[in-house]
């Protein structure tokens, strides 16, 4: 047997939150590096995982199999194909800078008794919400995937609820109601999502004897498992619906902008650009495999709340007035991009898609960790509260227009690739769906200037006149992000060459080839 | 040679990444760093150039494959140049106007404590616009496009602490877009149509599909067109975009960038030709912009502002004839160079202008400055006397051709295009006198600030006064050079196609309307301006001069629907997102509230109501149970 | 004797005991009338194993009986020990557990 390099990265983080959940309460800055280190760890380990993975290869590979729950026929049952290693690849990527940027996020106010550990807790939780999203990334057995699908709600729970920005315009009492508030938001919403996946779990077990994804593929396509018309639509909606919570889609978003504007820049991150990647991850492994026929049933009603989701979110973001609630609506517009790129069916749409989660992952990062340093400098989350931060600070004005030119999709950084990829795949066979998203390009560019302009430009504010620019620790965190951008803006063969086989195989499960074109061109 | 091609873009692209990245430490050099690699890109353009020469017409352009960009099943998009002679004609205009605006820029921010950044972001632009005329597939050019509109947004925004600057720079951006989703739907349609956005399979595989398609691109490249050169409707940003340094106005909002829709739509020559109703909207457009600006040049009082409205309305003249296919396609882009070369001629005067009067543009607060600066007037004065089309300089040459061309397209229409040309020539005459006379004419007019400083108009330095030598030699010798045998012609002609047209008046008629018109023009500014005293404080004007003041009003109609319209949708939206679609989560959760609330009174401690519960229940499952025996 | 005659007087004694037990507040009045249930549940069972021919229901009589014996015991001492410290024997006065 070979060495269980899927399990070993899931474990990696999982001991990791143990061991850093352990250190002692006086030891808090060991824990921060332990914490870091363990994130270094698994980021080498997902390296080699994309090295060892060949894209021309199986379709799932690494694979790992062994009996769990002999009853029910649930099995421990791992593996990748091209779209969760790429996907593996910017959680453990993610990490670190999220731990990095949060570095003090979680500093205990005054030294208050000998128990009272938050930073170790802080930075537990961070390394176990890692550990359960790469293993729901590697699971192919439904159950093994539902189970920590929902698991990682609790850490996320404790992240949202337990810490929040030190600086509060309402006082400390407001900010703590708010942040309970959104945490039990965040946490309602999606343990409802779960739990009508529950059923549709427990009802594909029914239908189809066993848990695992790839033996019910097999059996669907060769004709020895049939599944009536009406089972499937309705299994197809109680996956889809736990999906779209966790994505989000319109109108199940409402949790995000209070779970983004409550939680910490860091956390808020761990949010849109690792946790929610799982729900529209699972839309492209579960629903689409498993449900091909009612996934094309389901897809003109998926595709206008995508695009609902596109614009709506782009019009709500321009009319914020707390820069991060602005950062979450942005990011619901960008779900809107994905879920409509995987329901356009093409290659070009799913490959864009897959792109668009791993370049929305890291745009947003950049744009909020940002956005994260410049909050805790003044203390107020409100763009009327900051002007003329370029002058004072122009290493951090310029970091975050360069996210903020990645949120709107700039030529030449990475988001630009898969948000056109998207509008082309969806483009060639819905023109006029293709059309009315590509007004979220205009709109992107509106609210990401707007903002700028008015947090950034114009007179020096008093209360800004003293910000000190960014530091060693927060330039680490912001360049490496920035270079990756660009870079894959630049050159994102590597990602498209690992995620196109992917891609194929699920067009074929889905029975659906790209449309020609009308003439075929002279070369 | 091929390999060259890559250099071009990637010297001022170094330059843009160490000038941005390089901190405080080049502070020193920076300037210079950023005017030599601009320089190297100009000498590797003339190496080429020189190659190019010295080849058949066929076998002129040459193409450079770098590496696949894209590659997602049939979506192929390659990072690979191709240099033809179109784009040898860019190429030598951006690095050449390129690197004499860097040298001028020099002198001109000196004291900007920001002045390494402003090359940097200068450098940026280069290499954009570099991009954009190399590129030999749409999505690359695209890249290009986005490019030189970021550096664009950067340089009018450049004095961001200005409230007015950053407003203008996220108005140019986002007016820009709107134009590039045009750019991006339309390469959408054609790799649905075409399978491929390469400029040479979409252009060989016109004719296999229909004429609808092809004009629903058509107009989408016009629109995309109409952003970036500033053409109605999308031409509102130009005015505003002159917040940013005058050598940005003179580079990026003059002789470069805002050209690069005339670009697009003579590079895309082939899809244009097969789709007239298309290229009829073109000439539409570009008649309309050419009297739109021109009249709007009429009645600013800024001088950069007027001369913003004398651009939009000279690349009406191209964009017109850009529109009238193969007849003007040449024409198009020679008065795109001789107008690259006057007007960013004239924009420097006026920034020698400003220079020397503490940053006033009020040309009303200007006057007799022709004894101040005699080298700045005498430089202006030969970019006025090309750009209305004075005997013998550029633009006589290249307007000249393009009105003909205008005529020669027979019919209704030919009339009426070419009837707006004159009429703007005269119009054109009208406001650069005006210009002409209120800046250096008559008496002097300037006052103390409110500081009490009195400017102190002086000449400018020899790195300023430089690059507007050699431009004014480009603006008086251009033309002639490039109609001498109607070399540019024949240079252009293996790319673009050229074909005389059948003019209803003869070439002789034309030019010499164009004179009468220019003379008439002019005598009216003169009448108007040269003969009796400026006043200082401007009139109240007619009704159309007050419109044309409010760019005819285009500002008030956006802020009204779009800007206000705008503002009521997004406020309306969030309190739908707040009461609504939350609302009805939240009230879903409230109601279970509520009903548990009730629920929990049934729960009220008494055994006996517990036992009829429970009895009650019992007597309904028995009754059940006999009633299922009995069906 | 027809043995259906037993079992309507079982259903009679049951209902008699069930009304009681919903009607009466006197702890010790619901207590017999429970005891009144299960006995008529016991004649029940009995004219069942008459009519059936096994023993099976008597069998299980016995098991109500010392079911209902050790009932009695818990729950006397429960009406008791309530009386003392309530000085009432009402049901409806222990109505602690509620919500």
């Amino acid at each position: 047997m070979s060495f269980p390099l899927l399990t070993a990265t899931a474990a990696l983080p999982a001991l990791g939150a143990i061991a850093t959940a352990a250190v002692p309460a006086a030891q808090r800055v060991a824990a921060k590096w332990l914490a870091l280190l363990v994130s270094l760890g698994t980021l080498v380990l997902a390296a080699v995982t994309l090295v060892r993975f060949d894209p021309d290869g199986d379709r799932y590979q690494l694979t790992e199999s062994h009996a769990w729950i002999k009853e029910f026929g649930v099995r421990y049952e791992l593996g990748v194909d091209g779209i969760a290693v790429a996907l593996i690849a910017l959680t453990a990527l993610l990490i670190p800078f999220v731990i990095l940027a949060g570095w003090h996020d979680a500093d205990p106010h005054e030294t208050g008794s000998r128990r009272w550990r938050p930073t170790q807790g802080f930075f537990a939780l961070i390394l176990a919400v890692e550990a359960m999203v790469i293993i729901s990334f590697e699971a192919t057995d439904v159950f093994l995937f539902y189970i920590f699908f929902e698991a990682m709600l609790i850490p996320m729970y404790f992240l949202i609820g337990g810490f929040g920005d030190k600086a509060h315009e309402h006082g400390d009492e407001v900010a703590a109601t708010q942040r309970t508030y959104a945490a039990v938001k965040f946490l309602l919403y999606n343990l409802v999502g779960g739990l009508i996946m529950l059923a549709a779990v427990i009802g594909l077990y029914v239908v189809a004897g066993n848990f695992s994804l790839q033996e019910i593929v097999e059996a669907r396509a060769n004709g020895s498992l049939h599944m009536a018309t009406n089972t499937e639509r309705w299994l197809f909606l109680g996956f889809f619906f736990a999906f779209a919570v966790k994505a989000p889609l319109w109108p199940l978003h409402t949790w995000l902008p209070n779970a983004m504007g409550e939680a910490t820049a860091p956390v808020a991150v761990l949010i849109t650009a690792v946790v929610d990647k799982v729900g529209t991850f699972a839309m492209l492994r579960f629903c689409l495999q498993l449900f091909p026929e009612a996934s094309k049933w389901a897809t003109p009603v998926i595709l206008v709340l995508a695009l609902i989701s596109i614009i709506y979110g782009a019009l709500l973001a321009v009319g914020q007035r707390d820069i991060k609630r602005l950062v979450a609506y942005a990011s619901i517009s960008h779900f809107g991009f994905i879920i409509l790129g995987i329901f356009a069916m093409t290659s070009q749409g799913q490959s864009g898609a897959t792109l668009y989660m791993v370049n929305h992952g890291i745009s947003t990062a950049a744009l909020m960790l940002v956005a994260g340093f410049l909050i805790s400098r003044r203390g107020s989350r409100l763009i009327a509260d900051y002007g003329g931060v370029q002058k004072v600070a122009p290493v951090l004005a310029g970091t975050f227009l360069i996210g903020g030119l990645a949120t709107l999709s700039l030529p030449g950084l990475a988001p630009f690739v898969s948000e056109f990829l998207v509008l082309v795949g969806t483009f060639t066979r819905y023109p006029a769906v293709g059309i009315i998203a590509t007004l979220g390009i205009v709109l992107a560019a509106l609210y990401t200037l707007v903002l700028y302009q008015r947090t950034m430009t114009g007179p020096v504010k008093a209360e800004v006149a003293e910000m000190p620019d960014l530091r060693v620790r927060e330039l680490l965190v912001v360049a490496p992000l920035i270079a990756l951008l660009i870079f894959l803006g630049v050159y994102p063969k590597p990602v498209t060459d690992i995620v196109n086989p992917a891609v194929q195989q699920t067009m074929s499960d889905v029975h659906q080839k790209d449309p020609k074109p009308e003439v075929e061109a002279a070369k | 040679m091929e390999n060259l091609i890559a250099l071009l873009i990637a010297a001022p692209l170094l330059g843009a990444v160490v000038l941005l990245c390089g901190g405080r430490r080049l502070d020193a050099v920076g300037h210079w760093i950023g005017t030599a690699l601009a320089a190297t890109s100009f000498v590797i353009g003339i190496v080429l150039f020189a190659d190019m020469l010295g080849k058949n017409a066929e076998h002129r352009a040459i193409s450079q494959y770098l590496f696949s960009w894209i590659p997602v099943g049939s979506f192929q998009a390659d990072v690979s140049f191709q240099l033809d002679q179109l784009s040898m004609t860019f190429v030598l205009l951006i690095t050449g106007v390129g690197s004499l605006i860097h040298l001028y820029s020099v002198g001109y921010m000196e004291h900007d404590e920001r002045r390494r950044r402003f090359f940097g972001y200068l450098n940026l632009f280069l290499a954009a616009m570099l991009l954009l005329v190399l590129a030999d597939n749409y999505l690359l050019l695209y890249v290009g496009w986005e490019g030189v509109g970021l550096a664009s947004y950067l340089l009018i925004g450049f004095w961001q602490h200005k409230p007015s600057a950053a407003t203008a720079a996220k108005k140019a951006f986002l007016v820009n877009r709107v134009g590039d989703m045009g750019l991006s739907i339309a390469i959408m349609v054609m790799f649905t149509t075409f399978g491929t956005f390469a400029f040479g399979p979409v252009f060989d595989s016109v004719g296999k599909t229909g004429e609808g398609k092809l004009t629903a691109i058509g107009l989408l490249l016009l629109l995309a067109a109409c952003g970036k050169s500033a053409q109605v409707p999308l031409q509102s940003w130009l005015g505003d975009a002159m917040e940013g340094p005058t050598p940005v106005s003179a580079l990026i909002h003059a002789a470069t960038m805002v050209t690069a829709g005339v670009y697009l739509i003579v590079r895309s020559g082939a899809i244009f030709n097969a789709a007239p109703d298309a290229q009829l909207v073109v000439t539409v457009v570009g008649a309309v912009t050419l009297l739109f600006g021109a009249i709007v040049g009429c009645a600013k009082d800024d001088i950069k502002k007027a001369l913003a409205g004398s651009t939009m309305s000279q690349i009406g003249y191209m964009v017109l004839a850009a529109g009238l296919g193969p007849i003007g396609y040449v024409f198009a882009i020679m008065h795109l160079v001789t107008h690259g070369f006057f007007k960013a001629g004239l924009f420097l005067g006026a920034g020698s202008v400003m220079h020397g009067m503490n940053d006033e543009v009020d040309m009303r607060k200007y006057g007799g400055l022709r004894t101040y600066m005699p080298v700045t007037f005498v430089t202006f004065g030969l970019g006025y006397l090309a750009i209305i089309g004075f005997p013998g300089l550029s633009g006589f040459f290249s307007k000249d051709k393009i009105i003909e061309a205008a005529f020669a397209k027979g019919g209704t229409e030919g009339w009426i295009l070419g009837g707006a040309a004159l009429l703007g020539a005269a119009i054109t005459a009208f406001y650069m006198t005006r210009v002409m006379i209120m800046t250096f004419f008559g008496e002097k007019r300037w006052q103390p600030d409110t500081e009490g400083h009195e400017p102190h108009p002086h000449e400018s330095p020899r790195s300023m006064t430089i690059p507007m030598i050699v431009l004014a030699f480009g603006s008086v010798f251009a033309g002639g050079l490039f109609s001498i045998g109607d070399s540019f012609v024949h240079w252009l002609e293996p790319v673009t196609g050229h074909s005389e047209g059948n003019s209803p008046v003869s070439a002789l008629t034309v030019t010499l309307a164009t004179m009468v018109l220019l003379v008439v023009g002019a005598g009216i500014a003169y009448a108007q301006y040269g003969r009796r005293p400026v006043p200082v404080v401007a009139p109240r004007g007619s009704l159309l001069t007050r419109a044309a003041r409010r760019d005819l009003l285009q500002d008030d109609f956006n802020h009204v629907v779009l800007v206000r319209g705008g503002e009521h949708l997004t406020r309306s939206l969030v309190y739908v997102d707040h009461t609504l679609v939350d609302g009805v989560v939240n009230g879903t959760a409230a109601s279970m509230g509520g009903l548990s609330g009730r629920l929990r009174k049934l729960q009220n401690g008494y055994a006996r109501s517990y036992a009829v519960s429970m009895f009650g229940g019992a007597a309904i499952l028995i009754a059940a149970t006999l009633l299922m025996r009995a069906v | 004797m027809n043995p259906v005659n037993y079992l309507y007087l079982a259903a009679l004694l049951f209902t008699i005991g069930a009304t009681g037990v919903l009607i009466r507040r006197n702890a010790i009045v619901v207590f017999m009338c429970i005891e009144l249930m299960l006995n008529a549940c016991n004649l029940a069972f009995v004219a069942f194993s008459r009519m059936h021919g096994n023993l099976d229901g008597q069998i299980i009589a016995f098991f109500t009986m010392v079911v209902a014996a050790a009932e009695v015991v818990v729950g006397l001492a429960i009406i008791v020990s309530l009386f003392r410290s309530r000085h009432s024997a009402s049901v409806d006065d222990a109505s602690l557990m509620k919500l």
